[in-house]
């Protein structure tokens, strides 16, 4: 194909990923619940986290101020994660609880860029809430995530996709089951929590379990995450081990959804999704 | 040139057939009317072809695109409407109306969307939110809304379901005109009689996931020896008579 035919169909496919996007951003810019929820959890969970960090160093001498570190980076490193996801599968069921998904699958929009506007939505969410938390974090415990370094890049984009992936496996489900699987989208990566070794190493869990949790590329990012905390050494070999698993996911759970949208079509389940 | 070519069209779920090997052509710029009782096949034919659902077996082309293969070519340059199915209750009319152009990539959008709106006496309520509308301006926003990328293929279920007689009245006058004005071809599924003798140019009457007559609604009334497509409806629907004459033989012209 000549690059001047290409050149629209480009410019149409962004178009289409743009018209998505301005959907959810006319939603949150009339609806002040749903801004106030984007910042609601991680505000909480940092203020919980943080006055628990700021009681245990009181009583910690010596260790006190790591200890601190440790515990809020992890906090605000699994609101990565943990938002990124949610904002994908919410954004999603925006669409089912509108009852619209009817007219945007017979639109020209492509199942990719659907994917493509999900994920724009769920990174501008999760800026926002983490953002808004990394700020209290600052104000209230004098912590500076972006004192980590040029590291901490690493670690946010292995928690991004960790959660769109787990996200996907998610939509595919709702896609599946319809909106009996609804709960997913709130529960699945907070039940990964345990494995993911955000807030101790992962030789603490039971040996059986820990290839269990070496397969997240969550565990390796929390233990590079300590490395660059404790030893302010860059722990390239658990960054290598978090991409490359984050690749793995990824490809199965884009399979995942590609059949799953495919087989809603085949059994009419794109019309009654919420049902 | 055909708008719509269906050849073997089947859908079956489990052990249910939903639509039985049915063949039909649309010719361009006619309007066709698809008929039958509730379980008939309608909405499980208009969803193959918008491309919701897809055929157990069977084929078809939309403005000379494979939906097999070539769906999104064809999504391009068709449309939907259905009372059964929202725009997002939460935007208002002129934001739903920006969504839905940019998925289309309609070029001069606001032109087009105050253009729709004058012509569809929506300028007073662009800035409402969807959810706010009575069922009669809803239904002309979601009309504005599957004109807004200029169909040259517009597939309607049950048009005017829910409205009175003036703004049933006002739809079709303006479906009408569109028409007329645009040489667009369109399929509606309706259980209004009166609306498809006044609008359609064919009639495919489904019965069973098959269609059993074919005609205009005009032809259809003298076969059965009746006084209006009602009849002859219920006629098919109650097996209560058989037509006096043989179909002719294949889509009229518009």
């Amino acid at each position: 194909m000549s690059r001047a035919v290409r050149q629209p169909i480009n410019r149409a496919a962004l178009r289409r990923v743009w018209g998505l996007l301005y959907r959810h951003l006319a939603l949150y810019r009339g609806s002040w619940p749903r801004l106030v929820e984007l910042c609601y959890w991680p505000i909480l969970q940092m203020s919980i986290w943080g006055f628990t960090a700021s009681f245990l160093s009181a009583r910690m001498h010596g260790v006190a101020g790591v200890s601190a570190g440790l515990l809020l980076a992890g906090v605000l490193l699994w609101e990565v994660a943990l938002r990124s996801q949610m904002g994908v599968a919410v954004s999603f069921l925006e669409e089912i609880w509108s009852r619209n998904l009817g007219h945007v699958f017979v639109s020209p929009l492509r199942p990719a860029e659907l994917v493509a506007a999900l994920l724009g939505v769920a990174m501008a969410r999760m800026l926002i809430g983490v953002g808004a938390a990394a700020v209290l974090a600052w104000f209230l415990y004098a912590f500076n995530i972006l004192a980590m370094g040029p590291v901490l890049v690493f670690f946010f984009a292995n928690l991004v996709l960790m959660g769109w992936w787990v996200a996907l496996a998610v939509v595919s489900l709702i896609l599946r089951h319809g909106a009996g699987a609804e709960a997913l989208a709130w529960s699945v990566l907070f039940g990964l929590t345990p494995l993911s070794a955000v807030f101790y190493p992962v030789s603490v869990l039971p040996g059986w379990l820990q290839p269990v949790a070496l397969a997240l590329p969550s565990a390796h990012v929390f233990e590079g995450m300590r490395a660059a905390l404790l030893h302010h050494f860059f722990a390239w070999g658990e960054l290598a081990w978090a991409g490359g698993l984050n690749l793995v996911w990824m490809a199965g759970a884009i399979w995942l959804f590609a059949r799953q949208f495919q087989a809603a079509r085949v059994r009419g389940a794109l019309l009654s999704i919420g049902e | 040139m055909e708008a719509i070519r269906a050849e073997g069209l089947t859908k079956r779920y489990g052990s249910t057939l939903a639509v039985d090997a049915i063949s039909f052509t649309v010719p361009a710029g006619a309007t066709v009317g698809l008929l039958g009782g509730n379980g008939a096949g309608k909405t499980t034919t208009i969803a193959m072809l918008l491309g919701l659902l897809v055929p157990t077996a069977g084929r078809i082309h939309i403005l000379g695109h494979d939906m097999a293969r070539d769906r999104f070519a064809a999504l391009a340059v068709m449309n939907f409407s259905s009372p059964y199915v929202a725009l997002p209750a939460r935007l208002t009319v002129a934001e739903n109306l920006r969504v839905y152009g940019h998925l289309y990539d309609v070029p001069r959008l606001e032109t087009r969307i105050r253009d729709l709106a004058a012509e569809l006496d929506l300028t007073a309520l662009l800035r409402r939110r969807a959810g706010e509308l009575s069922a009669g301006q809803k239904t002309r926003v979601a009309l504005a809304k599957a004109l807004i990328n200029r169909p040259r293929l517009l597939l309607l279920d049950e048009p005017t379901a829910s409205l009175d007689p003036d703004m049933g009245d006002f739809v079709r006058s303006w479906l009408e005109r569109y028409r007329a004005a645009s040489g667009a071809t369109m399929l509606l599924a309706s259980h209004n009689m009166a609306e498809v003798e006044r609008l359609c140019d064919l009639v495919l009457m489904m019965k069973q996931g098959r269609i059993v007559d074919r005609e205009s609604p005009a032809a259809l009334i003298a076969r059965y020896g009746r006084q209006d497509l009602e009849e002859v409806f219920l006629d098919i629907a109650r097996n209560r008579r058989a037509a006096l004459a043989p179909a002719a033989a294949e889509t009229p012209a518009p």
